[in-house]
């Protein structure tokens, strides 16, 4: 963000005056959600940490706590946060045309557009560059073939950044590149897809001659890798945004029913998200209801579980720390999923030890009207989501301690590279 | 609560490896570790007057440096690390604790001055054959004859037991039980009828001993019969202290299986390129690092008196011993039978992983110890 030269214009009192004057004259609850998310991205309010001329201010990660801090303290609202649009703006921040930005970003963060996220395909789930989806250019535009899987909010995405292959004879990440898809189309086609603990909170996306216009790369076209890791970069951080949405205070007013009802749609395919980590909040007062607490072999059980727990929690403290005392990062910082996923099973274990006979029942006739069961079939999903165990193991083994990649079968010419036949 | 060590505590720890990979290379180790007393004077000496470290956690005004918890477990980690054969857990971290917890002031200004100086190596007696490690195990009587307490009983798996100068024993008043009529005494190496046995320690880096009291004379140290609470306040900051050590041997191995992985070569490759290696080194690293986590925050909650304390003691003794004894396995599996020999060095750290598993109360004990000690 080269643009953002304006960073000395502001110390931390005089933004804040200018900002609170700035809500004083135009926040107003009584508009629209839209009206007032476009007033607001036209003031540089919106995203203080952007560059002046996309909706900033240019300031640094300090200051613009000091802007979310004058919005808090009156109850005003800030841009859509929710869900992959955030994921498609910082994408298109970082690589788009300026054509692509005008086009895109406002309405992203006013919430009128929807966007997906079109990474994972049934052939290529922790090897993502091994993307078979293919665009191929007739001329005049993009033809889009393929399957995408995993997709959150496909079904109302307006549009998807999509990876596709547009070269197939160099090496596999050389040979893809980054679009953007207008979803709302006849050759694209959006499935359910329902899983093993019943919810269905993502979506097959078929591609059929799916157009795309010439002008809707973003980067260069077989860059598209590099592209796709920033998307992947930010990834982890929306879960944040996700959740301090959710935990927005329950104002009165239309423009917060908006707000909510939004959120609502957003949050809706992560409802079950709690218990996939395992619930451990749950266990003392389970234990104790059941009876369970008085079990010494449980109590062995439950300890453990609150061994990991805790040790997860004080990790991920040391590597916070580390951060802010501006020393390099230990390798605490890389053990958070794996550490995730540990705790979860552990819980799982501990819940059907504590449930007993009960743990063989779902729905109104399992603990908790059907927390525990969705508890038990919804743990195996966190050491697979956005990393398996198995690739995190091997990302610590290899970038932690320094141990030697796997020798590669898939180095030459994506076209000979071995790949899925079903 | 702090959740990293400050610039002067990183340096501290700094001086205190730099000391020890000069003093106590694993040759060193395995010299001392055949000998009776287990640890070379000289080097006693030299890590009391150039490093002070036997006078960390004592106040100043018993010839201590004063500094607290935190401090003596970056100490702890590094003799862990380096398996360094001193009397240091039993005289500075045992006694010296049990002094601190239960004598009165002026006992203290008695006792502190020489074991801060590291003239005087101390050790805490208070397990017996029953092998329980709280006070309500404890059987030894201390009765009262014209003036005099006298000690009868047995004592084992006292920590330097043989070779300490001073002898900080709990005994009860005949009659009570559980943790009533707790008292600690002093006895003397060569008071009348103590006799002292080595025992034979799997883990020859510690020392361990058999003290038999018959009419023993002991002096009374604090007030008579309310020894429990000091003792438990010690076996806590003791447990802490263990903790930190085992982690720090936790990571001396892991470091020697990855640095192993990565230099022995099998069907062509480094070991250390195939995942199943791979795998169990990334899993090593999560759980040495969790205890650590565990270790750290405990010190650090002994430093600030936390409320907590039993039950983070025993969260971290519990992570730590299991983090340790993993490791260990885990090391010598990736070395292969190398790793089974004796010449390899890996059997002194699992030795030690071994009695430290158990030394102070096993997993399973300070699991349920927590579930008793936290709310849930």
């Amino acid at each position: 963000m080269a643009e953002s030269n304006n960073m000395s214009n502001y110390d931390e009192a005089s933004l804040r005056a200018e900002v609170t004057a700035w809500l004083a004259a135009n926040w107003d609850p009584q508009l629209s959600l839209i009206d007032w998310r476009t007033r607001l991205t036209e003031s540089g309010w919106a995203m203080p940490q952007w560059p002046a001329q996309w909706y900033g201010k240019g300031v640094s990660a300090q200051l613009a706590a000091v802007v979310a801090e004058e919005f808090a303290a009156v109850n005003a609202l800030g841009v859509a946060s929710g869900g992959p649009g955030r994921l498609a703006a910082v994408t298109i921040l970082e690589h788009g045309s300026d054509a692509q930005k005008a086009q895109y970003l406002q309405r992203i963060l006013t919430g009128e557009d929807a966007w997906c996220q079109l990474f994972s395909e049934p052939g290529s789930g922790s090897d993502l560059a091994g993307s078979t989806t293919r665009a191929d250019f007739d001329g005049s535009q993009w033809l889009i073939n393929g399957q995408k899987v995993w997709t959150t909010s496909a079904h109302h995405a307006t549009y998807g950044l999509l990876v596709a292959r547009t070269d197939w004879d160099v090496p596999k990440h050389q040979g893809l590149s980054y679009f953007v898809l207008d979803m709302q189309q006849p050759g694209v086609e959006v499935h359910q897809l329902r899983q093993m603990n019943g919810h269905a909170s993502f979506n097959e996306v078929f591609f059929t001659d799916a157009r795309i216009a010439a002008d809707q790369v973003l980067s260069n076209v077989g860059n598209g890798w590099q592209v796709a890791l920033t998307t992947l970069a930010h990834e982890r951080r929306l879960a944040d945004v996700l959740r301090a949405t959710a935990a927005r205070s329950k104002l009165e007013g239309p423009i917060y029913e908006e707000e909510r009802a939004e959120t609502a749609i957003v949050m809706e395919p992560y409802q079950w998200y709690p218990q996939r980590a395992g619930r451990v909040d749950l266990v003392g007062a389970r234990a104790k209801s059941t009876g369970a607490i008085n079990d010494p072999a449980i109590r062995q059980e439950i300890a453990k579980l609150l061994i990991m727990s805790q040790t997860a929690e004080w990790t991920a403290r040391r590597a916070r720390a580390a951060q802010e005392h501006g020393r390099p990062q230990g390798p605490e910082g890389s053990l958070g999923k794996l550490a995730s996923s540990n705790v979860a099973r552990a819980a799982s274990h501990v819940h059907t030890l504590i449930s007993g006979a009960d743990a063989m029942l779902t729905g109104s006739d399992s603990p908790l009207d059907g927390i525990i069961a969705e508890i038990l079939v919804s743990v195996p999903a966190i050491s697979i989501a956005g990393g398996t165990d198995e690739i995190q193991r091997n990302i610590i083994a290899e970038r932690v301690l320094g141990m030697a990649k796997e020798p590669r079968a898939d180095t030459g010419p994506f076209r000979d590279v071995p790949k899925n036949t079903v | 609560m702090q959740f990293s060590f400050s610039d002067e505590q990183d340096q501290f720890r700094a001086i205190i490896q730099r000391f020890l990979r000069e003093k106590s290379p694993t040759t060193e180790v395995r010299r001392l570790m055949a000998t009776e007393r287990g640890y070379d004077s000289e080097i006693w000496r030299q890590l009391a007057e150039q490093l002070g470290l036997p006078a960390i956690h004592i106040p100043e005004i018993h010839g201590g440096s004063g500094f607290g918890p935190v401090e003596l477990c970056i100490v702890m980690e590094e003799f862990g690390r380096y398996l360094l054969c001193a009397p240091y857990f039993a005289s500075s971290v045992l006694a010296t604790t049990a002094i601190m917890n239960g004598a009165t002031a002026a006992e203290q200004a008695e006792l502190l001055p020489p074991i801060a100086s590291g003239e005087r190596i101390a050790t805490l007696a208070f397990t017996e054959p029953n092998g329980r490690w709280d006070a309500t195990g404890v059987e030894l009587t201390a009765d009262l004859a014209g003036g005099d307490y006298l000690l009868s009983g047995t004592k084992s798996f006292v920590l330097d037991g043989c070779s300490a100068e001073l002898l900080i024993v709990v005994a009860r008043e005949p009659g009570t039980s559980g943790s009533q009529g707790l008292s600690f005494f002093r006895v003397e190496p060569d008071a009348a009828g103590l006799v002292r046995e080595q025992l034979q320690s799997m883990d020859a880096t510690r020392k361990l001993a058999r003290l038999t009291f018959t009419n023993t004379p002991g002096i009374l140290l604090g007030e008579l019969g309310s020894a429990a609470a000091a003792l438990s306040r010690t076996l806590s900051l003791a447990a802490i202290a263990l903790a930190n050590e085992m982690v720090g041997g936790a990571q001396a191995l892991l470091d020697s299986a990855v640095s192993y992985a990565k230099m022995r070569v099998q069907f062509g490759r480094t070991i250390g390129s195939f995942q199943a290696i791979k795998h169990k080194c990334a899993d090593m690293l999560l759980e040495v690092e969790s205890a650590k986590s565990a270790a750290y925050y405990a010190a650090q909650a002994a430093a600030d008196n936390d409320s907590d304390l039993p039950a983070l003691a025993s969260l971290a003794k519990a992570c730590a011993s299991d983090a340790y004894m993993h490791t260990a396995a885990n090391c010598i599996q990736i070395h292969g039978g190398i790793g089974f020999t004796w010449e390899n060095d890996t059997h002194l750290w699992f030795k030690r992983a071994k009695s430290s598993e158990v030394f102070l109360g096993d997993p399973s004990y300070h699991r349920e110890l927590l579930m008793q000690n936290r709310e849930l």
